[in-house]
């Protein structure tokens, strides 16, 4: 299944920003995080198609995942 | 901080200067100090612009020490944009300064006759009000240089630029930063315009001669104020996130939340937003020679803030803050960060709510005086009109909402007059409750829901959804009241409700520094007495609970992506400060 997946703040370093990618069925939100190899407990917010989403959420055909580290300000 | 002034600038035969202890204001500081004054001692049927308002200036309880983050200044007056209370605070020198040299309050009172221009020197030796007209209707930048020839470098200035001597409603009052540019603004509020009616042009503070404030347990001071900055270094957005992308790490993150308000709050969500966001910011900044960590004022360890350089690699203006870069970029429809850079600057210079400006700006592309994304029509806007006061600048310079009654908008993003900041109140419901039901008109910092709904700090509640929303602010409300009365910055929220022990370390160094024994408990009592205080001087200024309401279309008008409209009920609103 086609999903894009978006890094934001550090965890773009030495990692692409924006990916079109292809993935099996059944992939999960954590699976992507092992995949960048970031660190599971760095994960600060998960955003999939707009909405808050968690480790354990399962993707589908045609999902935008972001993702970013605990980030603030205001 | 033993002892307020009281400058009287409409005292027969000239300004008059009078000290008196700190009597029952004592033990308060920033937030508590001057609400708690103006609450007291303004009439709240006064107009905002006239002799019986007063601009009350307090540091916070903490500022002067060497406490970390305590550098916050609060300015304090009845406001002439919303007609309510205002509490406007900043970074820069200026608290830290007037906090050494002794004073828990400055406050102007009365209004000159006539129209000589006056400047403030507040020193170790006293204070002297000077009649100054060469300084007539300059900008902040050019006054604060010909200001620094005569007085140097080693004071913090505090100035208005031409829109507060116009008394334009979004007027911000400047103070200069650790290099002495006047880049941190008590920007929301009109605060401007009050000291502007004043005739107080300048007030330079000079702490020469005079020492850091003394903590009464100094080791233990000294103890708490290293674990209160471990706990900040250790969190990820005080950290690492914030001085690594400052505020407007917040765009993308907003804007993939559906809940970036764009072209006026018809979309939540920009196209262009990649362009304008922390990250490309913060790129660009070090690619220029400028810098993407700076701090507001010394004794800052978070340094969210930078320096923005132009494409020659000249200095343009410091790094613009999430909320400047939304009011002047995606609510009008611009993605180009130099646009931004440079409306920053002049909403600096001519010293402007970046906020208010900025909205007041897409309410009028709304109407079509210029075109949504048209940045170049936005420079000249602010060039041409604003900054010559021309009766066009004049309005767009009052800010959204008067822009919009005058242009024949219907949609004006405002509450009690103020502008919504960067989030839409309809996909992000919590904060929808803190822009209706504050104080001070619609204020993101005045219970920042967004940490909950959307950052996922200091707990978890769910945005698109009324449940727990105004339980939430409530409670944000009262934490930020006491936090801004401590002088410290609103981001150690971030630590201090994600990490106990940081949060005691913040207690301990109240303690500590005036043998003290507060608690949690203590500092939420002391939130709610000043809440108490703002919402009684609304009340006798005539507001109800009507008034704590969004504007009807966040009610009728849903919003891509979430198609939803905000719904938490007026019943429920109603009894946010029902504790």
């Amino acid at each position: 299944m086609h999903v894009t997946v978006k890094l934001f703040a550090g965890f773009r370093n030495g990692r692409i920003p924006i990916e079109e990618t292809e993935l099996p069925e059944g992939t999960r939100v954590i699976d992507v995080v092992n995949r960048q190899t970031i660190p599971v407990n760095e994960v600060g917010i998960i955003m999939l198609n707009n909405r808050h989403a968690k480790l354990d959420t399962e993707l589908v055909q045609g999902d935008i995942l972001a993702l970013f580290p605990l980030v603030g300000g205001g | 901080m033993e002892k307020i002034a009281r400058i009287d600038m409409g005292a027969q035969g000239g300004p008059r200067v009078t000290f008196e202890p700190v009597g029952e204001y004592a033990g308060l500081g920033g937030r508590a100090t001057t609400s708690i004054m103006i609450a007291k001692e303004v009439n709240p049927l006064a107009h905002a612009l006239g002799a019986e308002n007063k601009l009350v200036i307090a540091p916070g309880m903490l500022s002067g020490s060497a406490g970390a983050m305590t550098g916050r200044l609060s300015v304090g007056c009845k406001s002439p944009l919303t007609g309510t209370i205002k509490e406007s605070n900043a970074g820069g020198q200026a608290a830290q300064v007037l906090a050494r040299i002794g004073y828990a309050a400055i406050v102007l009172e009365g209004k000159p006759e006539g129209d000589d221009l006056y400047k403030i020197i507040v020193s170790a030796e006293g204070i002297k009000v000077e009649v100054d007209n060469s300084l007539k209707l300059m900008d902040n930048y050019p006054l604060v240089e010909k200001l620094r020839a005569q007085y140097g470098d080693k004071v913090a200035y505090m100035t208005i630029g031409s829109a507060g001597e116009r008394m334009l409603y979004a007027a911000s009052i400047a103070c200069t930063d650790p290099e002495l540019r006047p880049t941190r603004h008590c920007g929301r509020g009109g605060v401007g315009a009050v000291m502007g009616s004043k005739k107080v042009k300048a007030i330079i503070l000079d702490d020469a001669g005079m020492k850091m404030r003394p903590p009464k347990y100094p080791d233990k001071f000294r103890d708490a104020n290293r674990k209160f900055v471990e706990g900040l270094r250790k969190h990820p957005v005080t950290g690492e996130g914030l001085p690594a992308y400052g505020t407007n790490v917040l765009t993308n993150v907003i804007n993939e939340a559906g809940g970036y308000p764009t072209r006026n709050f018809r979309s939540g969500t920009f196209e262009g937003a990649a362009k304008l966001s922390g990250e490309a910011q913060a790129e660009l900044e070090i690619k220029r020679g400028g810098t993407a960590t700076h701090g507001c004022h010394r004794g800052c360890v978070i340094q969210c803030s930078g320096i923005y350089n132009d494409k020659n690699g000249n200095y343009l203006t410091k790094q613009p803050e999430y909320e400047t870069v939304w009011a002047h970029g995606g609510h009008c429809g611009i993605d180009d960060l130099d646009v931004v850079a440079e409306l920053d600057f002049l909403d600096d210079n001519i010293g402007l709510d970046t906020i208010d400006m900025g909205v007041a700006i897409g309410v009028a592309m709304d109407a079509g005086i210029i075109k949504f994304g048209d940045g170049e029509g936005a420079i000249r806007l602010m060039k041409e009109e604003v900054a010559k006061g021309t009766p066009l600048g004049r309005l767009l310079g009052c800010g959204a909402e008067i822009t919009g009654k005058v242009l024949g908008v219907e949609k004006v993003p405002v509450v009690k007059g103020q502008a919504l900041p960067a989030y839409d109140p309809r996909p992000i419901q919590g904060i929808g409750v803190t822009y209706a039901t504050t104080t001070m008109g619609a204020d993101h910092t005045a219970g920042y829901a967004i940490a909950t709904n959307i950052l996922k700090s200091g707990g978890d509640v769910d945005p698109l959804k009324v449940e727990g929303q105004v339980e939430l602010s409530r409670n944000l409300q009262i934490a930020t009241a006491a936090i801004d009365s401590t002088g410290m910055c609103l981001f150690i929220a971030f630590a201090i409700l994600d990490q106990p022990e940081t949060f005691q370390a913040f207690l301990d160094m109240l303690n500590a520094f005036y043998g003290t024994e507060l608690t949690g408990d203590s500092v939420v009592e002391l939130g709610k007495k000043v809440l108490s205080a703002e919402r009684d001087f609304n009340a006798r200024a005539g507001f109800t609970k009507y008034h704590d309401r969004l504007p009807r279309f966040f009610y009728t008008d849903p919003i891509a992506p979430h198609n939803q409209v905000f719904s938490v009920s007026d019943e429920e609103m109603d009894q946010l400060y029902n504790w």
